[in-house]
């Protein structure tokens, strides 16, 4: 009778697709996919492979990993961050503003300026990052309703403060020395991306921090009854979550040369985009950096296949749209998998 | 590591030898519509096995909550080793040495056997992990309990039993002066049962106090020095392990005779009404599983927590997915998935024990909540416009000869006692025309006058000729109202019992078998055959 039900279980026709699972499960299925893409949009998509348009991939990529390393914190404590892409606004608008502001009261002193500029923006995501965590944490409101006001709140300054004209009059040191510039050849954003997730890395693997957070979205009642103080970790994780994204937000001004209350509308949903397609669930626990960053920057090259071969983008929206949806169910259909075995 | 541990604890405790290590008076505690302790004494020893007893429900696993540290006690006082305690938080209770093992695992999923050990109290310095000394350190403890567990394994990836290990190694991370086992061997083997009694004994000799929880009358006999029973919230008596008899003690935890509190059910055994042949669930939790049940019968399923006696009669009405195998209703094939609706309209109902969480609309009306599976019915609905003054005058009929009281069916289901509310669900089933009854755990946490009228429900049901299928962990109540009673474990139907053979020691005899899967269901198909 038992034998009856290992053979039910392991029929010949599922072997290789045993195998497949085995290596799903090793390095999973993101680099694979990953890789196989690059190739074909090589040889498909004219100018893919040459390199300004390699540098401007890897530039663009780099503010959505910073992004979405942040976002995975937040979905990995079994939360959610809607305001990462307002955080991007604000901190854009906040430090342009400052910087152009002080401009005629300091000549000659443009470091301060920009580490004026710069902590300004930080600030702004430091604030909003803890109003987050705070109303999660001990009003434990539903952090869908606090991020999406919080993100109404962020987006409604950023434009109040600029009535959504461009800030411009940055230093430009911030714009030629840092956000347009070539370090070993390489846009400064990818430095900052990889700095951010080597950060994020050791965070994860060998810091209480990383543990706790596995453990505040792995079972919450668990990490309560063993000691671990929840609620700090989780206000911690929100106000790192919005520090990156302004990060992500300071760079991406220093890039354009001008502060932008509309930066980038889909900012928001592409960050959780990035982290959903590698791997990290939605019910929280589970996530690993290197799979975000790869994430990231599967998408951007989607995104960037798409610009190259000229395609309508409200049809790349949809195709977003397409994507989280699928990336969503296919986590679903996994988790489902693995409980059978 | 545990026996220096133990022995530091023993020197502690000889100074204070005399001494209560715990000391619990008057102790009350309130949940919304509920008083789970109502006026509990209770105190523990040093070097003493201090046995919890009482049905669920009977304010347990409420006392252990306050005395871990979870729930903050309304009323009475605290003492542990002569010191006061108030706002007691569980992780203060672990640092002043309580350790509890909770049958409800607080363990992380997603994390490793090490992880989940050292959660909340990781070695390490400045916010860095020191991996090496943690990984040393939970070898040495799960090698010194002798468990069959590997501390870079993900928790869950383990079964419930290694589970169980894991979380009972956690409880000797650090200095243990009181440990609380709820009902720890409820998932173990016979072999790692024997380990953990041995371990309870080294304990004991070293001072530590325990409090055990458990049902199994047999198990904490052997291992117990006092018994306190509980029952709907008070302390009942605290007695002398060996003092009482079995039957005693089971009349202390119900509050009546043995004979009294079930009644004698007239079973008349007719046609096979629901049959389940060979069925494994898709998540395995039930593997290769016969039973049948007949109307004028209770056909009870014993077993383990997480053995799949519940899961199997959820799958029946289409709650989890099936994988292989058929169920039958009057003889007739159901689709591979079944679905309730469907199963409804073939007569078939099921009652779930978390009446909140699947059963009831806690805001909603009793009439509402007793119509809700019905509403297709021409008596109450017609061309999907409902028939309100049709369906108030037959809810009311229901209510009433179920002796709801009050008979108010307009009053909002969450105003209700568990017994009430366990009502409005039996009132469920009766909208419809249903031959065949599933109740999983009909009486969790309601009180016994309640109780008693559940099984008298359950006798006339039966003397209509309708087919009961009864899963219960209450082993008093699935032995004394079954007519044929089944047991599963780890998943698979074992045995199937019937007449003198339904007894205590027949039963506990297969929740502990081990390695007899071969010859289990095979000995088990015989019998059915015959």
């Amino acid at each position: 009778m038992t034998t009856g039900s290992t053979d039910r279980g392991g029929a010949p026709p599922s072997v290789a697709l045993d195998r497949f699972y085995r290596l799903y499960g090793a390095i999973g299925f993101l680099p694979i996919m990953l890789i196989g893409l690059v190739v074909i949009f090589a040889f498909v998509v004219p100018h893919f492979l040459i390199l300004p348009n390699v540098l401007n991939v890897l530039r663009s990529s780099s503010y959505l990993v910073i992004l979405a390393v942040g976002q995975m914190l937040v979905l990995m404590v079994g939360g959610f961050d809607l305001s990462v892409g307002a955080v991007v606004a604000l901190s854009s608008v906040s430090s342009a503003l400052v910087m152009a502001g002080l401009k005629d009261q300091m000549v000659d002193q443009a470091a301060l300026i920009i580490v004026a500029g710069v902590l300004t923006g930080l600030g702004c995501g430091f604030l909003v990052g803890l109003v987050n965590g705070l109303c999660v944490a001990f009003l434990t409101v539903s952090p869908f309703m606090v991020t999406l006001g919080t993100a109404s709140i962020a987006t409604g300054v950023a434009l109040l403060l600029t009535n959504g004209i461009p800030v411009y009059g940055m230093p430009v040191g911030y714009v030629d020395g840092f956000g347009r510039a070539l370090w070993l050849k390489l846009p400064s954003a990818v430095y900052l991306a990889i700095a951010i997730v080597a950060a994020v890395f050791v965070l994860q693997n060998f810091t209480r921090m990383g543990r706790y957070i596995v453990a505040i979205g792995g079972n919450l009642q668990a990490a309560i009854v063993s000691g671990v103080p929840t609620r700090i970790y989780l206000v911690a994780t929100y106000a790192l979550c919005s520090v990156f994204a302004s990060i992500s937000g300071l760079a991406l001004t220093a890039q354009i040369g001008s502060g932008q209350a509309a930066i980038n509308s889909q900012l928001t949903l592409e960050s959780i985009a990035a982290a959903v397609i590698a791997g990290v669930s939605l019910k929280g626990g589970v996530g690993r950096v290197e799979m975000v960053a790869l994430g990231a920057l599967f998408l951007l090259i989607l995104t960037n296949a798409m610009d190259l071969l000229t395609i309508d983008p409200r049809i790349q929206t949809i195709f977003l749209g397409v994507i989280v949806v699928l990336a969503v169910a296919l986590d679903e259909l996994s988790t489902r998998r693995t409980k059978r075995v | 590591m545990i026996d220096s541990r133990i022995a530091e604890t023993s020197r502690a405790a000889q100074a204070t030898r005399d001494d209560l290590l715990l000391e619990m008076i008057g102790i009350c505690k309130r949940f919304p519509g509920v008083l789970a302790l109502d006026d509990v004494d209770f105190d523990l020893r040093a070097g003493e096995v201090h046995v919890l007893f009482g049905e669920n429900g009977a304010g347990k696993s409420t006392l252990i909550n306050i005395i871990a540290g979870a729930f903050a006690p309304d009323a009475g006082e605290f003492r542990f080793r002569g010191r006061a305690l108030a706002r007691l938080k569980p992780h203060a209770a672990r640092m002043m040495g309580i350790s509890p093992v909770f049958q409800e695992f607080s363990l992380v999923p997603e994390l490793t056997v090490e992880e989940n050990l050292f959660l909340g109290r990781e070695i390490g310095a400045g916010g860095f992990l020191n991996h090496a000394a943690m990984q040393a350190k939970a070898r040495a403890i799960i090698g010194e309990l002798g468990f069959d567990i590997a501390p870079d394994q993900k928790v869950g990836e383990l079964s419930r039993a290694h589970q169980q290990m894991v979380e009972i190694a956690k409880a000797f991370l650090s200095e243990v002066r009181l440990l609380i086992l709820d009902e720890p061997t409820a998932s173990l083997t016979e072999a790692e049962t024997q380990n953990l009694f041995a371990l309870v004994a080294r304990l004991k000799n070293a001072g530590v106090g325990i409090i055990y929880v458990s049902h199994r009358i047999q198990e904490f006999q052997k291992i117990g020095d006092r018994i306190t029973v509980l029952r709907d919230g008070r302390k009942v008596a605290t007695v002398k392990s060996g003092d009482v008899s079995e039957n005693e003690l089971v009349e202390l935890m119900t509050g009546r005779k043995v004979g009294v509190l079930f009644p004698a059910i007239d079973h008349r055994p007719g046609e096979k009404l629901l049959e389940v042949d060979d069925v494994t669930l898709a998540d395995l939790s039930a593997r290769n599983v016969n039973f049948y049940a007949r109307a004028g019968e209770i056909t009870g399923i014993a077993g383990l927590v997480g053995c799949g006696k519940s899961e199997i009669v959820r799958a029946i009405y289409g709650l989890e997915p099936i994988a292989a195998g058929v169920v039958r209703v009057r003889g007739e094939a159901i689709a591979a998935r079944p679905a309730p609706i469907d199963m409804l309209r073939r007569g078939v109902c099921y009652f779930p024990s978390d009446r909140v969480a699947e059963g009831l609309a806690l805001g909603r009306p009793i009439r509402e909540n007793a119509s809700m599976a019905a509403l297709d019915l021409p008596t109450f609905s017609h061309a999907h416009i409902l028939r309100r003054a049709s369906e108030r005058r037959a809810i009311q009929a229901i209510v009433d000869t179920l002796r709801l009281r009050p008979r108010q069916i307009e009053r909002s289901v969450a105003k209700l006692s568990g017994g009430n509310r366990q009502k409005v669900l039996l009132a469920r089933g009766m909208t419809r025309d249903i031959s065949i009854f599933l109740f999983d755990e009909p009486t969790v946490g309601i009180d016994v006058g309640a109780k008693i009228e559940v099984y008298e429900l359950m006798k006339s049901l039966v003397a209509e000729g309708a087919a009961l299928v009864l899963v219960s962990s209450e082993l008093p109540e699935v032995m004394n109202l079954s007519n044929r009673l089944y047991v599963m474990h780890r998943s698979q139907m074992v045995a199937e019992l019937s007449g003198a053979d339904i007894n205590e020691t027949e039963v506990l005899s297969h929740f502990f078998r081990e390695k007899r899967l071969e010859d289990g269901p095979a000995s088990f198909s015989t019998a059915m055959a015959t």
